[in-house]
C-alpha cells in the first residue's frame, strides 16, 4: 500500500472525485497553476483545465456565494479557503446563505459545497495564519464540520463529502500537512461522516481529541503509558455531527474524560462535548471532566508553544483528574 | 465617456412599440401581483401574517416586465421582497398566500414565510433576506448554466440599497471576470429603507458600476411593463448569446413603506401622489385602451383576477399549519 501525507491524500480525493464526476470543480485563490498555497490542488489544473480548477480572486464571500449557486444548479464545488483565517469575509454566505439553504427551501434545495480549509497553529504564522474557528461553524445548524487528523482519514472523508448532499467545512491540519504520513490505500474508499475512530485503548481516562491535537494526545498516553496511566485516545474525526455514542462508550469505561483542543477556551467545541457528556453519563463520571486548550487570547507568533497543547500540559491534565 | 455596448447616463422615458396581445397578459399578472399583496396586508394587519411583509405595490412592472423576456427553464434570484417575481415567475397565489400564513402548503412547506419563496420547480432560487448576499450566487447558477452549456440565463434583482455592500461588489467583479450569464437588475426604487439615495450614495446612477467591470450596462425608466420587458430581453440575448452579464437599473417607486411598519414619514405627500400618477398598472390600463381593448373584455380580466386572489386566501386561511421544520436542517 503506498504512504502519503496529508496533503497528497487530499489531492487524490480531489483527483479521484473529479475524474469520476463532472460535476466537481474546484475554486479558491491561486488553486491552479500554482496548484494552491500548501500544494493540494497541484497537478490538477494540468489534467482538469481552467474551467474546472478555476482561479479567483481575493474575495471570500464570492466565493462562497458562487459554490452555492453551481451546487444549486446541480454542480458539486469544492471550494478553497486559503487559510482557516480567512473564512470570515465569507462567514454571512456560510452561515447566512450556505447552512439554511436545505431549511429555507422547503427541503428543495441542498446545497452540496465541501469547503477546504487550513487550521490550526504550528507553523508559527501568527494571529491571521493559525486559529481554529471550528467552534463558529459547529454552532451553525446546517453545516457538517469534519476535521481529520490522519492521511487515511483524510482521504476517505473527504470522499465521502463530496459524495453526499449537505454543506461541509472541512478543516485540514496545517501543522501536520506533510509531517502526518500513513498507509492509505489506492483508488476509491469511503468514510463514514459521524463516526469517531478509538485510535488507542486504555481504562484510565479518555482523550477526546481531533485535528492536530489527536497526535499530541497519542503522545500524551504514550507517556502516560511509561508512567502506569492507561489512556485511551478517541479520534472526533467529524465535530458536527458529533458521534456522541463512541464518546460516551469510552467515558462510561474509563470514568474520566479530557477534552484537547488548540482553539480557544472559552465557548470552544470542549464545552459542548463535556456539557453532552455528563447529560447522559454522570453517574458514570468519577472526576469532573477537564480541558486542555489553547488559551483566550489572540493567537501568538512568538509564544506559539505555550500556546499549543502539549504532550505534557495534556498528560498533567489527565492525572489532576486521576488525583480528585 | 462612454463603454461599448453603453446606454446609459439620461434616463430613458420613451415609449416603446406596444400591441393589445403582449400588453394585456403583463397587465393581468400586475394586478394579480397588486391585489394579492393589498390581500396580504389585510391578513397581516389582521395578525393571520407574522413577521415581516414588504409590499411590492407601485413597483410590478420590473419583476413582471423583466420575467416575461425569459424561457420557462431560466432562473431568477430574488430579494425579500419577492412576492412579484415569484408570481411573475409561475408560482400561484395559493402557494404564496399559504407560505406567508404560514401553513404546510406554503412554496416552502411554511418554513420561511415572506422573504423566503423558493420552487425548484420554476428554476426560483430565493426571495433572500440578507441584502446583497445572493449577487455571487446568482454568480454561481450562472456560472453552472455556462459550464453546463444549456443556454438558461439568471437574472437577478435587487436593490440601490445593495450596491454598496460587499456581497454585491463580489458577485458583480467575478460575474465580469468569468463572462457569466446573468442580468443583474437594480430595481431602484430611490429609498434603501428610509434613507433617500442622495444621502446612501456619491453617485446615483448604479449602472455605472458596470464599468469597473468591463460590462454592459442599461439604464431607463420602470414604470412601462413593455419597456422593461424589450430592454431586459436585450440583455437576457446577450447573456444567452455570448454569456456576457449586463448591470440594468430600472427606476421605480414604491408607493407603501418599506415594510408594514413603515408609514414612509421620510417622503412628502407630493412626492408619493406625483409618482402614483405614473402607476405602472394605470399607465398599462390606459394603454391597452388606447389601443382598442374593450372595457368589457378588461373588467372580465378585472373580475378574474379578483376571484383567483379570493380563492387563494380561502385556501391559505384553511390549509394546516406548518408542524415540522427538523427535518429540513441536514440529511443525515
Amino acid at each position: 500500500m503506498p504512504t502519503m501525507n496529508i496533503i497528497e491524500a487530499v489531492r487524490d480525493a480531489l483527483r479521484i472525485e473529479m475524474r469520476r464526476d463532472q460535476r466537481v470543480v474546484v475554486l479558491g485563490e491561486d488553486v491552479g497553476k500554482f496548484g494552491g498555497v500548501f500544494r493540494a490542488t497541484s497537478g490538477l489544473y494540468d489534467e482538469f483545465g481552467a474551467d474546472r480548477v478555476i482561479d479567483t480572486p481575493l474575495a471570500e464571500a464570492g466565493i462562497i456565494g458562487t459554490a452555492i449557486g453551481m451546487a444549486l444548479y446541480g454542480m458539486r464545488p469544492v471550494p478553497e479557503i486559503q487559510f482557516g483565517d480567512f473564512i470570515f469575509p465569507a462567514f454571512d454566505q456560510i452561515v447566512n446563505e450556505l447552512a439554511k439553504f436545505r431549511y429555507r427551501s422547503g427541503g428543495q434545495y441542498p446545497c452540496p459545497v465541501v469547503i477546504r480549509t487550513p487550521v490550526g497553529g504550528g507553523i508559527r504564522g501568527g494571529h491571521y495564519h493559525s486559529q481554529s474557528p471550528e467552534a463558529l461553524f459547529i454552532h451553525t445548524p446546517g453545516l457538517k464540520v469534519v476535521a481529520p487528523s490522519n492521511p487515511y482519514d483524510a482521504k476517505g472523508l473527504l470522499l465521502a463529502c463530496m459524495r453526499q448532499n449537505d454543506p461541509v467545512l472541512f478543516m485540514e491540519p496545517k501543522r501536520i500537512y506533510r509531517a502526518s504520513r500513513g498507509e492509505v490505500p489506492e483508488g476509491e474508499y469511503t468514510l463514514e461522516i459521524g463516526k469517531a475512530a478509538v485510535v488507542r485503548e486504555g481504562t484510565h481516562c479518555t482523550l477526546l481529541a481531533y485535528s492536530g491535537m489527536v497526535s499530541i494526545a497519542e503522545e500524551a498516553a504514550k507517556k502516560g503509558e511509561a508512567e502506569g496511566v492507561s489512556i485511551e485516545v478517541v479520534d472526533l474525526r467529524t465535530l458536527m455531527p458529533y458521534d456522541i455514542d463512541t464518546i460516551l462508550a469510552s467515558v462510561k469505561k474509563t470514568g474520566r474524560c479530557v477534552v484537547v483542543h488548540e482553539a480557544p477556551r472559552t465557548c470552544g467545541f470542549g464545552a459542548e462535548l463535556i456539557a453532552a457528556i455528563q447529560e447522559r453519563a454522570m453517574d458514570h463520571l468519577e472526576a469532573p471532566i477537564l480541558r486542555v486548550t489553547g488559551f483566550d487570547t489572540p493567537f501568538p507568533y512568538t509564544l506559539e508553544h505555550e500556546y499549543l497543547p502539549n504532550a505534557d500540559r495534556v498528560l498533567g491534565t489527565v492525572r489532576q483528574t486521576l488525583e480528585w | 465617456m462612454r463603454m461599448p455596448k453603453d446606454a446609459g447616463d439620461a434616463l430613458d422615458d420613451e415609449p416603446v412599440p406596444a400591441t393589445i396581445e403582449e400588453l394585456q397578459p403583463l397587465y393581468r399578472q400586475m394586478l394579480a401581483i397588486r391585489r394579492m399583496e393589498e390581500a396580504s396586508a389585510k391578513a397581516y394587519s389582521q395578525g393571520k401574517i407574522g413577521g415581516f411583509l414588504h409590499l411590492i405595490i407601485g413597483q410590478e412592472a420590473v419583476c413582471v416586465g423583466a420575467t416575461a423576456a425569459l424561457r420557462p427553464d431560466d432562473y431568477v434570484v430574488a430579494t425579500y421582497r419577492d412576492h412579484g417575481h415569484a408570481y411573475a415567475k409561475g408560482m400561484t397565489a395559493r402557494s404564496m398566500l399559504a407560505e406567508l400564513y404560514g401553513k404546510k402548503t406554503g412554496l416552502v412547506k411554511g418554513l420561511g414565510g415572506s422573504m423566503h419563496f423558493f420552487s425548484r420547480e420554476h428554476n426560483f432560487l430565493g426571495g433572500h433576506g440578507i441584502v446583497g448576499g445572493h449577487v455571487p450566487i446568482a454568480a454561481g447558477a450562472a456560472f453552472a448554466s455556462k459550464y453546463r452549456g444549456d443556454g438558461r440565463v439568471t437574472l437577478c434583482f435587487f436593490g440601490e440599497g445593495a450596491s454598496t455592500i460587499g456581497g454585491f461588489a463580489e458577485g458583480l467583479a467575478l460575474a465580469g471576470l468569468w463572462k457569466l450569464p446573468v442580468v443583474l437588475i437594480c430595481e431602484n426604487n430611490q429609498y434603501s429603507m428610509g434613507t433617500p439615495m442622495y444621502r446612501s450614495l456619491a453617485v446615483e446612477d448604479v449602472s455605472m458600476r458596470a464599468l469597473a467591470h468591463g460590462m454592459a450596462r442599461d439604464r431607463f425608466d420602470g414604470d412601462d411593463v413593455l419597456k422593461v420587458k424589450q430592454r431586459i430581453a436585450i440583455a437576457v440575448e446577450r447573456a444567452r448569446e455570448t454569456n456576457e452579464p449586463t448591470l440594468v437599473e430600472v427606476v421605480t417607486y414604491r408607493f407603501r413603506g418599506h415594510s408594514m411598519s413603515d408609514p414612509g414619514l421620510y417622503r412628502t405627500k407630493e412626492e408619493v401622489e406625483e409618482w402614483k400618477r405614473r402607476d405602472p398598472l394605470g399607465r398599462a390600463r390606459s394603454l391597452l385602451v388606447e389601443l382598442g381593448a374593450a372595457e368589457a373584455d378588461l373588467h372580465a380580466l378585472e373580475d378574474d383576477v379578483k376571484a383567483e386572489i379570493a380563492d387563494a386566501v380561502g385556501f391559505a386561511e384553511s390549509s394546516p399549519v406548518a408542524d415540522e421544520y427538523l427535518p429540513y436542517v441536514i440529511k443525515e
